[in-house]
């Protein structure tokens, strides 16, 4: 099976090729500030050198959030886009869950990979290794970093949080509690060969259209109209005319 | 290589999800537009990361159904295109992203589109455009008067300087309690009233092409505030009948201008403005009275509003003139039309 795998929730934007397991192709930009720009010609340039055409691309697996609002929208947009036009399998894996892979299986610990949401949030969620497989023991959410240190400290084993402690939310933070380490900052960025491998084996999403990225958070324009209309639950505000 | 000149086109600058197939730049065979107007009236106006949300979620619905409308399949067509700017940037980076990956997907050549030309080429489906020509665009966010000596050179010749024509719509709207977007229920209201304010018509007397609503906003508010504070109740038929026809006078006006400075062959009005019958009756009246030997193309009605059939009829033109866009194509919210040094 080829696998092309796109990663472009955060600062890094990172694309993989893998074919039955094996790495062949993989390219990291972490000083670009637009993804937009770069990503389709990485893809192209990385298509090229491995002597794929767009067509032999089986399956493309994407990290499809939560991370910044645009960059998830680049990465879910090529991604359902591809798939819907050369008619191929679309896997979207929790862009927390691509980071959290970074920790060896085997290892007792419960992995907390976490992104700065700005404002002294961070979106995390919190996974652990067992027989194997990586299991979400807390499904990722939109909290305060304060929040989720408190909780993480009532948890009864270690944790290794992974994740680029910014200087914002540094400042939030005053001692990690004792159960909790921060892993060196090289874990915290994603590895789109994991990326590959963890949506190569799940089943493919059973339609496209429908297909769009995780954002953990509504906008703050809904949140403020469904406080002032209580009870209103339209679904569909879009209609063909 | 195609034998049919079929261009698949994206748009999706502000609040509509639209995928078009155009052949030969003149003839719709399918043109898909998903609206949220629905969605942003609960805000009043576009909330642009909702907008960019609801791009993503009818993208691949849009072109699945243009090919299928159109009957035709990738290996038929000729070109991808895409608007790129101006406009709302992630709503624009939905298009433009999906524009990229079907050119790259199906190796098709990639046509950048701005998309005020869009609204221009609105007009094709109507008629041939003769040069040099004129056209008066006026949407939610522009307004603009634009010289085209010649084909694919546009220079814009007068603008506005504060609000857009559509803008002030939705201002004196939201007064009036008229939902977003608010521009047909006042044209629909300005035909059943009388101009009895007689607000100001901007610049109307300065030697330039420049356009100002800014002012007309302001008095028509006061006007209706001064009169709350009152307890009075002002005619909203009369109130919108005298705030169009300050819009009209002032359009009407700056156009004739232009037509005088700039000889032409044909004035083309287009935008989402143009849709409004108390601009396109004036100036009807105004042509034929003053410029009879200038054709007027009017765009259709119901291809004012943003769409991509548009964008493919411009891309047409772009495509013969040799306009690439490589894989690294972005947005540009802010992309304009030359303006005339001279003026
Ligand atoms: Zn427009």
């Amino acid at each position: 099976m080829k696998v092309l795998a796109i990663d472009t929730s955060n600062h890094p934007m990172s694309v993989a090729l893998v074919e039955d397991d094996q790495l062949l192709a993989t390219t990291t930009l972490n000083m670009v500030r637009n993804h937009s720009i770069y990503l389709m010609p990485t893809i192209d340039q990385l298509v090229q050198l491995v002597q794929w055409t767009p067509a032999d691309i089986d399956r493309v697996v994407v990290a499809q959030g939560p991370g910044s609002y645009t960059g998830i929208r680049i990465a879910a947009t090529t991604a359902k886009t591809l798939a819907d036009t050369l008619k191929i399998d679309l896997v979207g894996v929790s862009s927390l869950e691509v980071v959290a892979r970074n920790v060896l299986p085997g290892s007792e610990q419960v992995i907390v990979p976490f992104f700065d949401a700005r404002r002294g949030n961070v979106f995390a969620g919190a996974y652990q290794w067992q027989e194997g497989q990586l299991v979400s023991l807390i499904a990722d959410q939109h909290l305060a970093m304060t929040t989720l240190l408190d909780q993480l400290a009532r948890v009864d084993r270690p944790v290794i949080l992974l994740g680029h402690m910014t200087k914002r939310l540094n400042d939030q933070v005053n001692a990690l509690p004792a159960n909790v380490t921060l892993a060196p900052r090289a874990y915290g960025i994603p590895s789109t060969y994991q990326l590959a491998l963890a949506g190569e084996s799940r089943p493919a999403a059973q339609a496209i259209d429908p297909f769009v990225p995780h954002y953990l958070r509504i906008t703050e324009a809904e949140a403020n109209w469904q406080k002032l209309h209580p009870g209103e639950n339209k679904q569909n505000y879009v209609r063909e005319v | 290589m195609a034998e049919r000149k079929l261009i698949l086109a994206f748009e999706t600058s502000c609040d509509e999800t639209s995928v078009a197939v155009v052949e030969d730049g003149t003839k719709i065979l399918s043109n898909i537009v998903a609206t949220q107007i629905d969605s942003h009236q609960r805000f009043g106006g576009v909330v642009p990361e909702v907008a960019s949300r609801h791009h993503i979620e009818w993208i691949t619905r849009c072109i699945d159904q243009a090919l299928a409308e159109a009957g035709v399949d990738y290996s038929d067509l000729m070109a991808v295109a895409v608007t790129y700017g101006p406009g709302l940037v992630g709503s624009l980076l939905v298009g433009v992203t999906a524009a990229k990956v079907v050119a790259w997907a199906h190796q098709l050549p990639l046509v950048p589109v701005n998309h005020m030309a869009g609204h221009l080429y609105a007009a094709r489906f109507v008629g041939e455009f003769k040069y040099p020509q004129m056209a008066l665009l006026v949407s939610g966010g522009h307004t603009e008067l634009v010289y085209m000596p010649r084909e694919h050179e546009y220079e814009i010749i007068g603008e506005t300087r504060d609000d857009a024509a559509g803008e002030a719509y939705d201002k004196i709207g939201r007064v009036l309690g008229v939902n977003y977007p608010a521009g047909k229920t006042i044209d629909e209201w300005a035909a059943q009233g009388q101009d009895t304010f007689h607000f100001p018509r901007a610049m109307e007397k300065e030697d330039n092409l420049d356009f100002s609503f800014s002012g007309l906003k302001s008095a028509f508010i006061n006007t209706v505030h001064n009169a709350d504070q009152r307890g009075e109740e002002l005619n909203k038929f009369d109130l919108a009948a005298s705030f169009q026809q300050s819009v009209v006078d002032v359009l009407a006006e700056k156009t004739l201008r232009a037509l005088d400075q700039y000889p032409v062959k044909q004035l083309i009005l287009a935008g989402g403005v143009a849709a409004n019958h108390g601009l396109r009756t004036r100036l009807d009246r105004e042509m034929a009275k003053h410029y009879p030997d200038v054709l007027m193309l009017q765009a259709p009605l119901k291809l004012c509003g943003d769409n991509a059939a548009m964008i493919g009829a411009a891309a047409a033109v772009n495509y013969q003139h040799g306009d690439r866009a490589a894989l690294d194509l972005n947005a540009v919210p802010g992309l304009m039309f030359d303006r005339m040094k001279s003026m």
